[in-house]
């Protein structure tokens, strides 16, 4: 009883993870918006982005816009991955993470089998979903680094293999996270909990 | 919710990027009358007084943009050079109009100088191609994304400006062109090694369509902030702005 009442007041989510988590989900959103309205300009498939669900008006608008909300969006992401760090955080909520106890989990949840009482601990597929979307938005970063300045970063300029691929790597770095995201949003939808834990930690 | 941003633009900028459009060959027509509709679009129940705040935050954040990026400009670093068999032929074409309406330049054209440069002689093309020439294979990196490698050839820009006496602890170097282009670079841009005052491209003289008589090609800079068919250089210390700078696109503009 007594370690319950313990438990049940130290919260589910970090008041810096809540914050950081959704000033990152505002900055992500006008980004990926912006940046298809950059794409627009030069398409590098054989498509562009519809009008409507693209930000800026123009590509000058869309640029600002662009490179506003990167500021935001990699001065919290640091926030963010230091404080996981230096807190322990990703030790205690993201290890252990194996191959063979995704697999299941996956299983379990196509079969939606998959059980969610207990908020405060991810399973596999949620580890390695946060986990890869991360590394999915250090990619960006590095790859739109290049694409921004390729003249000043020439190490993250070889690294991407020029110009031109690093345009390539950002956009699938970028379809990446649109995926994760319209999959977090089902996931959210499903177990409609988790987003009062992200609202008041609990 | 949509509607709302699209009305965060200025409908002067829509119009203004939408006549550059119109300028590619080919989607003129359609463009003329895509742009009366969108003008149309625009004026109806625009509220654009209450998205000012918002454009004025962009714009201060855009200024914020350009320090960060004097910055993080590294005066001796050198953008990548190519070999020539990697210089992407034909070489695209792109201005504010179409390639039929390119300045044409007569025989007797020259150079101003003014601002503070301590000698403001005029230039001739000859005696421009008479100082000491130099070449570079670079990558020229477009606003909207694409780019193309070319070979340019012309005078060091820092050697012209040392040489004419220009004031090189002022802040800015300012460029008028034939074309009613008009924009400007810092110091530190103009003073780069890769900084040319381009007289040919790919070994003959500078085609009209690339900027005859002259360009200034900075592989450090995104395309709008090379001038061409340029008239007039300037050096001050006041921001002389530039036409595309003055509608949104970041001044600083590097590569
Ligand atoms: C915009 C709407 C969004 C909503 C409603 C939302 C909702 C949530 C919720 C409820 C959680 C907790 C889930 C759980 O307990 O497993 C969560 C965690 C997370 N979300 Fe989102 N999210 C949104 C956008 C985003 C975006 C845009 C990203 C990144 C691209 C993102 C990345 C993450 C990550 C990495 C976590 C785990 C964080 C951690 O544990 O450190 N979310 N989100």
């Amino acid at each position: 009883m007594n370690s319950l009442a313990v438990e049940t007041t130290k919260p589910i989510h970090p008041a810096w993870m809540r914050i950081t988590h959704w000033l990152n989900a505002i900055a992500v959103v006008i980004m990926v918006m912006s940046g298809w309205k950059i794409y627009n300009a030069s398409p590098i498939f054989d498509f562009k982005f519809l009008g409507a669900i693209t930000l800026g008006g123009w590509l000058g608008g869309a640029i600002q816009w662009h490179f506003a909300a990167m500021w935001l969006f990699a001065v919290n992401g640091v926030f963010y991955i230091t404080l996981n760090i230096l807190g322990g955080r990703y030790r205690a909520k993201f290890w252990p993470i194996n191959v063979g106890g995704f697999l299941n989990d996956v299983k379990q949840a196509l079969g939606g089998r998959l059980a969610h009482d207990d908020l405060s601990k991810y399973n596999m597929v949620q580890k390695s979903a946060y986990l890869l979307v991360t590394l999915a938005l250090m990619i960006l970063i590095l790859s739109g680094l290049v694409v921004w300045k390729s003249v000043q970063f020439p190490l993250l300029l070889s690294l991407m293999n020029g110009y031109d691929n690093a345009r390539i790597v950002h956009f699938w770095a970028m379809a990446f996270v649109v995926i994760f995201l319209a999959i977090h949003l089902v996931m959210v939808a499903l177990v409609p909990r988790t987003l009062l834990t992200m609202f008041r930690g609990r | 919710m949509m509607k709302k941003r699209i009305q965060l633009l200025d409908e002067q900028l829509i119009i203004k990027d939408a006549s550059k459009a119109l300028g590619m060959p080919g989607r003129r027509l359609f463009g003329k009358r895509a742009l009366s509709l969108g003008a149309l679009s625009m004026l109806s129940g625009c509220g654009l007084t209450n998205e000012n705040s918002v454009e004025k935050m962009l714009m201060s954040i855009s200024r914020f943009n350009d320090g960060a990026q004097a910055l993080l400009f590294d005066p001796t670093q050198l953008a990548q050079t190519y070999p020539e068999s990697m210089i992407t032929t034909p070489f695209p074409f792109n201005a504010f109009y179409a390639e039929s309406e390119v300045p044409e330049i007569d025989e007797d054209y020259t150079l101003e100088l003014s601002g503070m440069i301590a000698n403001k002689d005029e230039w001739t093309l000859a005696a421009l191609t008479a100082l000491p020439q130099t070449s570079q294979i670079t990558r020229h990196i477009c606003v909207e994304g694409w780019s193309a490698i070319g070979k340019w050839g012309g005078v060091m820009f820092s050697d012209f400006l040392h040489r004419v006496g220009a004031d090189t602890t002022a802040k800015f170097v300012g460029f008028r062109c034939a074309d009613d282009y008009f924009t400007s670079i810092d110091m530190a841009t103009a003073l780069h090694p890769q900084t040319l005052l381009t007289l040919t491209y790919a070994d003959q003289v500078l085609p009209a369509k690339y900027g005859y008589p002259m360009k200034l090609r900075m592989p450090t800079k995104l395309g709008y902030k090379n001038p061409k068919h340029i008239t007039e250089i300037f050096v001050s210390n006041t921001n002389p702005g530039g036409y595309w700078e003055d509608q949104g696109y970041n001044w600083f503009g590097g590569s």
